[in-house]
C-alpha cells in the first residue's frame, strides 16, 4: 500500500483535510445555493485549480530534468493582454471578443514558451537561468501591457472562464479537470510520457536510441506556458481584473513544489500527473487551513519551507544512506547496505 | 603568446561591454537631461543601490562556485523585520541588534550551505526553502509594517558625508564601498578566495588537488547570508522600518548585476569588480528612467531582463568557443 | 639490491559485489619509469586510486622508502610525496597556468597571496620542464598536451618521490609524447620514480624500464620490459598462453555460415574522426558478421560510433546500399537501418529508472515518433516475447532495469535494437562482464541473426569470440585499423595476438 507512488501526496492531503475537521465540523459539507455548489471543498478545487494548471505544465518541465521560474510572469501576462483587449473591445460582453481575447493571451504564451525551450534545447542554456529572463521582463511586460494600472473588465463570458458555474460546478475545476484529463491523454495515451521520462531519465541514452530531444524540450516549455497562460486566463477573470503587479506572484515556486510533494524527482525522468494534482491539492489545503485557523495567512511560507527540506531530505540520495547507516549500524554492528536505488520514497 | 592574449581578452568581453554600456548610458543621460552630469548624480548611484551592493558581492562568492542563492531577498526583509521590532518593541540598543541580525543571517547561510553540502541537494531547491522560512519569521513577528523612531537609526538615515566639490554620501553607501573593498581582497589575494574560483572551475578538481572543498562551499554561502543580513540593516537605514514585503524580488536583481556585470553562472569566472559595475548598470537605468519622466517604472524590469538575455546568451558564446 | 621508493604487499580492495585488487604486490623504485598494464577492469585505476588516497584501501600495507604509509586522502598522499596526473587534467581550467601549480599553497605576505613571489615560482617550475609559456595566461588557453605537462609540474613541485601518469598520452598527437617523453626522461634522472599507465603498447616499450601486469584484480606479474616480448605481453594481459591460444583454435570453428556474395550494405571510406580514430575503410555486405579486434582503448568503440552518427566523423564517407549518406546523428543511422548497442550499458544505454518492457520498445518508439504509439497489447508482446527469447530474468516486464543483473541488461538492450529488425547491429562489447551461459546464448543469437541475413559490427576484446563468430576481422591498435584479415579458417588466435601486439599484416 505504502508502496504505491501516490500513497504518501493522497495521505498527507487526507490527513490535511480530516485535521480541518478540528477547528470546523462542518468542513466536508457542500451544499447547493441558487444551484451553485458550495462548500469548503469546493473552495480548495476552485481556487486551487490554477495552481494545478501551472504545476500540471511544470510536471512536465521538471520531467525533462528542467525548471520553468517564468511561469508566474506568464500568468501575469496572459491575464493582462486578455484584460486589455476585452476592455478596450466596442463590445466587451460578447463572446466572440472572450475568445479572441484567450487566443491572443494562448497565442503569445506560445511565443514566450517557444523561446525558453530554444534557449534551453537549442542554445544550451541552463532551465533556471534561461527561464529567470522571462521571469524579471515579463513582470515588466506586463505591467506595461496595463500601464501600471489594475485593468477592470465587465464580461460575463469572461467571468465564467474563472468565477462562473457550469452544471453546479465552478467552471475553472471543470476546466482544470479537462486540462488534465488532456495531458493525461497526450502523455500517456501516446508515447509522449515514455518519451519525455526517457529523455529526462538519461539524456544520453535517448539521443542514441533516435529520440528527438531538442524538439521534446522545446514543446514542454510551449506546453507549461501555455498552462500559465490559462491559469492567469482564470485568475484574472475570478477578480475580473488584471493586475500585472501581483497575479501569479510566487506561483512558480508553489508549482514546483507541488510537483516535488507529487512525488516526481527534481532530476528529472519518472513523473505523476496525479502525484502532481494531489499535490497542488495539498498546498490548496494547507493555505486554506492556516485561514481557517486563524493563523496569520502569510505564515504558510513557514510551513512551505518545512515541506519543501522534509520532501527534499526524504528524495536525497544522502539523506537516506546516511538514516539507513544509522539504523543498521546501531544494533550489532552489522553492515551497512548500500542505499537500493530501487527503495525510491514515493513522497 | 598571440593567442592566449586574444583568450584572455575574451574572458574579459562580458566586463568590456557592461563599462562600454555604463559610459554609453551616462553620456547619453548627461546630453539628454539637464542636471544628470554630475558628481552628486553618480554617488546618488551608491547611495540608493548601497542595500543591492552589499548583496550581490554576497551572490557573487555564490555564482563563483556554481550555485545560486534565491533567499537573498527573503533575508534582507527578516533583517530589517527583527531590526524593528526589537529596536522599537524592545529598545534594545543598536550596537546589540546590528551583531544579532548579522548573525542570523551567517548562520541562515551557513545551515543553507551545509544541507546543500552535505545531502547534495540542488542549491535553488534549498535557498528556496530558505526563502519561505525567511519571509514566513518576518510575518510570524509582525504582518503589519514596523516603523522605526530610534534616534540611532534615524541619525544613520539622515547623516551625510560631505566630500570636495558639496557631494555628499550616506555612512550605508560608505559602508558598502568597505564590504566591497573586503570582498575583492578575499576574492582576488586570498586563498580562500582563490578557492572559491577553483570549485566553481572544477569541483573534482578541486577535490583531487586537496582543496578544502565543503569548507569553501559552506562558507559561501554563509558569506552571502552575512552579506544579505547587512543589506538588511542598510535597507533599514534607508527606508526606516521593517517589513516582510520588502526587498520582494531583490535576489532576481541581485543575480542580474552578477550576470551583467560578467560571471559566470555556470560559476569559476568572474570579477567582484564586474559586480559594482552590474550594480551600477541597475541603478543608472533606475535614473535614467526617473530623469526621463514620461517612462514609467516597469521599463526597469525589462531593460533588466532585455539586458540579461544578452549577458546569458553572450555568455554560452563564449563557453562554447572555449570548449572547441 | 635498492630500496624500493614505493612497496605494496597484499593490496585488497573490494566494491560492493565486486573484489577489485585481490592481494597485489608491487614495488617502484627510484628513477625508474614503471608501467603498470592491463585491460580495463584488471583493477590498474583502482590500484592509482588507492595509491592516491581517493579510495580506502580494504587489506595490504604500503611502504614508502622502507616505512610504513597509511594513505588517508589525496592531500596527504600528496604531502606522503605520491602525486598523480589523471587522464583528463585535473586542474582548474579558470585559473592561471601559476595558481593552478600553487592552489593551495601559494606564498603568502600579511595574510594576502604574494603574487609577484607565485609567478617567480611558476616560472622556475616550468622553466624546470624545459616549458616557455605564459604563467599569468589562463589553462584553457593552452593545448591538452600543455596542460598536462603542467599537471606534471604541479604534481613534481610537490616534492613529489613517485609520479603516477595515468594514461597522460590518450589525447596527445606524436610530437606533444615526445614532449612528454622528454620531461619524463628529465624527472627520472632526477631520481623521481614515475608510474606510467598506458593502452600504447609502442610507448611502454619506449619510455619503460619495468613493467606489472594485473589481470581481474590479481597480480600476473612484474618483468623487466627488455625480457617480455610484445607478443608475450599481450598474451598475459588477455590471460591465455600461446599453446592454450593454440588448442582453442582448433575448435574455434566459426559459428556462422559463410554469406553468400551479395552488394555490400555499407561502405565506409577513409571514415574518421581526429583524436578518436585515423581514417579507415570497411565494407559490411549482408548477412555477414565483421569483427573489430584489439585491446580495449585501441579505438574500436571510435570506430564504431561513426558509423551510427552518435560521433561526427571529420572526414570520408559513407556509403549505404550504394547511396552516400550523411550520417548526421543517431536518428539518420537509425533511419537506415543502423542499430548500436553501447558498451557502456549504464550510461549510454538503459534508462534505469523505466521497466524492462519500456527499455525493450523505446528505440522502435522512437523511431515511430509520439503520435503513433505501439498499443499496451503490442508492448507486451514484445516484451515477454523477448524475455522468454532471450530467457531475461527476472521476468516480470515491469521491472525497473537497473535491479537487473549486467547479462540481463545487455539482453534487455539488445531486444530493444532486435524489435526494430536493423540491417546492420552494432554491438560494442555485448559479453563484457555477463556470465558464461548468458555470453554462449548472445553468441548463438548472433551467429542465428546472421544467417537470416542480418550484418553484425562485433565488437569484443575476446579473441576467439571474435574467431568464433566473424567471417572478416579488424584489427584495431593505437586508434588505427592496421589490418583486415579474412576468417578463412587459417586465421588463429596466435595470429590476432601478433597482429594486435605488431601492428604488421597491413
Amino acid at each position: 500500500m505504502t508502496k504505491h507512488r501516490l500513497f504518501w501526496p493522497a495521505a498527507v492531503l487526507v490527513a490535511m483535510l480530516l485535521a480541518n475537521l478540528l477547528f470546523t465540523p462542518n468542513f466536508f459539507a457542500v451544499h447547493t445555493k441558487e444551484g451553485h455548489l458550495y462548500g469548503s471543498l469546493i473552495d480548495i478545487l476552485h481556487f486551487g485549480a490554477p495552481l494545478i494548471l501551472v504545476s500540471l505544465g511544470m510536471t512536465l518541465v521538471i520531467a525533462t530534468g528542467g525548471i520553468d521560474l517564468s511561469v508566474g510572469s506568464t500568468v501575469a501576462i496572459a491575464g493582462a493582454l486578455a484584460c486589455l483587449y476585452i476592455s478596450e473591445a466596442s463590445d466587451p460582453g460578447s463572446v466572440s471578443t472572450v475568445l479572441v481575447a484567450v487566443a491572443l493571451a494562448l497565442a503569445v504564451a506560445l511565443v514566450l514558451g517557444a523561446v525558453n525551450g530554444l534557449l534551453v534545447s537549442r542554445i544550451g542554456v541552463q532551465p533556471i537561468v534561461a527561464t529567470l529572463i522571462l521571469m524579471v521582463a515579463g513582470r515588466g511586460v506586463a505591467q506595461l501591457i496595463t500601464d501600471g494600472q489594475i485593468i477592470t473588465v465587465t464580461s460575463d463570458p469572461y467571468r465564467l472562464i474563472g468565477g462562473g458555474y457550469w452544471l453546479t460546478v465552478p467552471f475553472s475545476v471543470l476546466l482544470a479537470g479537462a486540462m488534465v484529463g488532456l495531458t493525461l491523454l497526450l502523455t500517456r495515451s501516446t508515447a509522449l510520457g515514455l518519451l519525455l521520462e526517457s529523455v529526462g531519465g538519461n539524456p544520453v541514452a535517448s539521443r542514441l536510441v533516435g529520440i528527438r530531444a531538442h524538439r521534446l524540450t522545446t514543446l514542454v516549455y510551449v506546453a507549461s506556458a501555455v498552462c500559465a497562460a490559462v491559469a492567469g486566463l482564470m485568475i484574472s477573470s475570478n477578480v475580473s481584473a488584471a493586475d500585472g503587479n501581483n497575479a501569479g506572484l510566487w506561483i512558480e515556486l508553489d508549482a514546483i513544489l507541488a510537483v516535488v510533494i507529487g512525488g516526481t524527482s527534481l532530476n528529472g525522468g519518472r513523473f505523476s500527473i496525479g502525484g502532481t494534482v494531489l499535490g497542488a491539492l495539498v498546498i490548496q489545503t494547507l493555505s486554506t487551513t492556516i485561514y481557517t485557523i486563524g493563523i496569520p495567512p502569510e505564515t504558510t511560507l513557514v510551513f512551505k519551507a518545512a515541506v519543501v527540506i522534509t520532501v527534499c531530505l526524504i528524495q536525497s540520495p544522502q539523506f537516506r544512506a546516511k538514516a539507513t547507516r544509522r539504523r543498521t549500524t546501531a544494533p550489532g554492528g552489522q553492515q551497512p547496505k548500500p542505499a537500493s536505488a530501487d527503495s525510491k520514497v514515493s513522497a | 603568446m598571440n593567442t592566449t592574449l586574444t583568450a584572455r581578452l575574451r574572458g574579459q568581453v562580458p566586463l568590456l561591454v557592461t563599462s562600454v554600456l555604463l559610459v554609453a548610458m551616462f553620456s547619453v543621460g548627461s546630453i539628454q537631461y539637464e542636471g544628470f552630469f554630475s558628481g552628486q548624480v553618480l554617488l546618488n548611484l551608491l547611495i540608493d543601490n548601497a542595500f543591492l551592493l552589499v548583496v550581490a558581492v554576497g551572490m557573487t562568492f555564490v555564482i563563483l562556485t556554481g550555485g545560486i542563492d534565491l533567499s537573498v531577498g527573503a533575508v534582507v526583509a527578516l533583517s530589517t523585520m527583527v531590526s524593528a521590532w526589537l529596536v522599537e518593541k524592545h529598545h534594545w540598543p543598536i550596537l546589540v541588534v546590528i551583531p544579532l541580525v548579522l548573525a542570523i543571517g551567517t548562520g541562515l547561510g551557513w545551515a543553507m550551505g551545509w544541507v546543500v553540502h552535505t545531502f547534495e541537494i540542488q542549491p535553488f531547491i534549498v535557498t528556496l526553502a530558505g526563502m519561505f522560512l525567511a519571509r514566513g519569521l518576518c510575518y510570524t513577528i509582525s504582518v503589519e509594517s514596523v516603523s522605526i523612531t530610534d534616534p540611532s537609526y534615524t541619525a544613520m538615515a539622515q547623516t551625510r558625508i560631505p566630500l570636495p566639490g558639496g557631494t555628499f554620501l550616506s555612512p550605508s553607501a560608505v559602508i558598502a564601498v568597505l564590504v566591497a573593498a573586503a570582498a575583492f581582497l578575499v576574492l582576488h589575494h586570498t586563498r580562500f578566495g582563490r578557492n572559491v574560483y577553483a570549485l566553481g572551475g572544477s569541483e573534482q578538481s578541486a577535490l583531487l588537488m586537496g582543496l578544502p572543498v565543503a569548507r569553501t562551499r559552506i562558507t559561501v554561502y554563509a558569506i552571502s547570508g552575512f552579506c544579505s543580513a547587512l543589506g538588511g540593516v542598510l535597507l533599514t537605514f534607508y527606508m526606516l522600518s521593517g517589513y516582510g514585503l520588502h526587498a520582494v524580488g531583490l535576489e532576481l536583481d541581485a543575480i542580474a548585476a552578477v550576470v551583467i556585470g560578467g560571471t559566470l553562472l555556470t560559476g569559476g569566472s568572474g570579477y567582484l569588480v564586474g559586480t559594482v559595475l552590474g550594480v551600477a548598470v541597475l541603478g543608472l537605468i533606475q535614473t535614467v528612467i526617473s530623469f526621463q519622466g514620461t517612462l514609467s517604472s516597469w521599463w526597469t524590469r525589462i531593460v533588466i531582463g532585455a539586458l540579461l538575455f544578452l549577458f546569458i546568451v553572450l555568455q554560452r558564446l563564449i563557453t562554447a568557443r572555449r570548449h572547441t | 639490491m635498492q630500496q624500493p621508493v614505493l612497496e605494496v604487499r597484499g593490496l585488497r580492495k573490494e566494491f560492493p559485489g565486486v573484489l577489485a585488487l585481490d592481494g597485489i604486490d608491487f614495488r617502484l623504485f627510484p628513477g625508474e619509469v614503471h608501467a603498470l598494464m592491463g585491460e580495463n577492469g584488471a583493477g590498474k585505476s583502482t590500484l592509482i586510486k588507492v595509491l592516491t588516497g581517493v579510495h580506502p584501501a580494504d587489506g595490504g600495507q604500503v611502504t614508502m622508502a622502507g616505512r610504513p604509509l597509511r594513505i588517508t586522502g589525496p592531500l596527504q598522499a600528496q604531502q606522503a610525496g605520491i602525486s598523480t596526473v589523471y587522464q583528463e587534467v585535473n586542474l582548474c581550467p579558470n585559473l592561471s597556468v601559476a595558481e593552478n601549480l600553487f592552489i593551495g599553497r601559494e606564498p603568502r605576505r600579511r595574510g594576502l597571496i604574494h603574487w609577484s613571489e607565485l609567478r617567480r615560482r611558476a616560472e622556475a617550475s616550468v622553466a624546470e620542464l624545459d616549458l616557455d609559456i605564459d604563467v599569468t595566461a589562463r589553462l584553457d588557453s593552452f593545448s591538452i598536451a600543455i596542460q598536462q605537462l603542467v599537471a606534471i609540474a604541479r604534481a613534481v613541485d610537490v616534492e613529489a618521490k613517485v609520479l603516477v601518469l595515468d594514461e597522460p598520452t590518450s589525447s596527445l598527437d606524436r610530437d606533444e609524447v615526445v614532449q612528454l617523453f622528454t620531461v619524463m626522461r628529465r624527472l627520472r634522472e632526477r631520481g623521481v620514480a614515475i608510474l606510467f599507465v598506458s593502452h600504447f603498447l609502442d610507448q611502454v616499450y619506449e619510455i619503460c624500464d619495468r613493467m606489472t601486469i594485473l589481470r581481474n584484480g590479481r597480480l600476473e606479474g612484474e618483468y623487466l620490459t627488455r625480457d617480455l616480448s610484445h607478443v608475450q605481453l599481450v598474451s598475459r594481459m588477455i590471460g591465455s598462453e600461446l599453446a592454450d591460444l593454440k588448442s582453442l583454435a582448433a575448435e574455434s570453428h566459426r559459428e556462422t555460415a559463410a554469406p553468400e556474395y551479395r552488394s555490400p550494405f555499407l561502405v565506409a571510406e577513409k571514415l574518421g574522426r581526429r583524436g578518436a580514430i585515423e581514417p579507415y575503410d570497411l565494407t559490411v555486405r549482408p548477412g555477414e558478421v565483421v569483427g573489430l579486434a584489439g585491446l580495449l582503448g585501441s579505438g574500436r568503440t571510435e570506430a564504431a560510433r561513426l558509423l551510427f552518427g552518435a560521433d561526427q566523423a571529420d572526414s570520408g564517407t559513407v556509403r549505404v546500399n550504394g547511396h552516400a549518406t550523411a550520417l548526421r546523428g543517431p536518428r539518420a543511422a537509425i533511419g537506415h537501418g543502423i542499430a548500436f548497442c553501447s558498451e557502456n550499458r549504464k550510461a549510454e544505454g538503459l534508462v534505469g529508472e523505466l521497466t524492462v518492457r519500456e527499455n525493450i520498445v523505446l528505440a522502435l518508439q522512437a523511431s515511430r515518433g509520439w503520435l503513433r504509439p505501439l498499443s499496451r497489447t503490442a508492448q507486451d508482446d514484445f516484451a515477454l516475447r523477448w524475455i522468454r527469447a532471450l530467457d531475461i530474468r527476472p521476468g516480470d516486464p515491469e521491472a525497473p532495469v537497473r535491479n537487473l543483473s549486467g547479462g540481463n541488461q545487455q539482453k534487455v538492450l539488445l531486444a530493444r535494437w532486435l524489435i526494430t529488425d536493423p540491417k546492420l547491429l552494432i554491438l560494442d562489447e555485448p559479453t563484457r562482464g555477463i556470465d558464461i551461459g548468458a555470453k554462449a546464448e548472445i553468441q548463438k543469437l548472433v551467429a542465428g541473426l546472421a544467417e537470416k541475413g542480418m550484418s553484425v559490427l562485433f565488437i569484443s576484446a575476446e579473441l576467439e569470440e571474435v574467431l568464433r563468430l566473424s567471417h572478416k576481422i579488424g584489427v584495431l591498435r593505437d586508434h588505427r585499423v592496421v589490418a583486415q584479415l579474412a576468417n578463412d579458417g587459417s586465421l588463429t588466435p596466435e595470429h590476432l595476438m601478433e597482429t594486435i601486439a605488431s601492428g604488421a599484416r597491413r
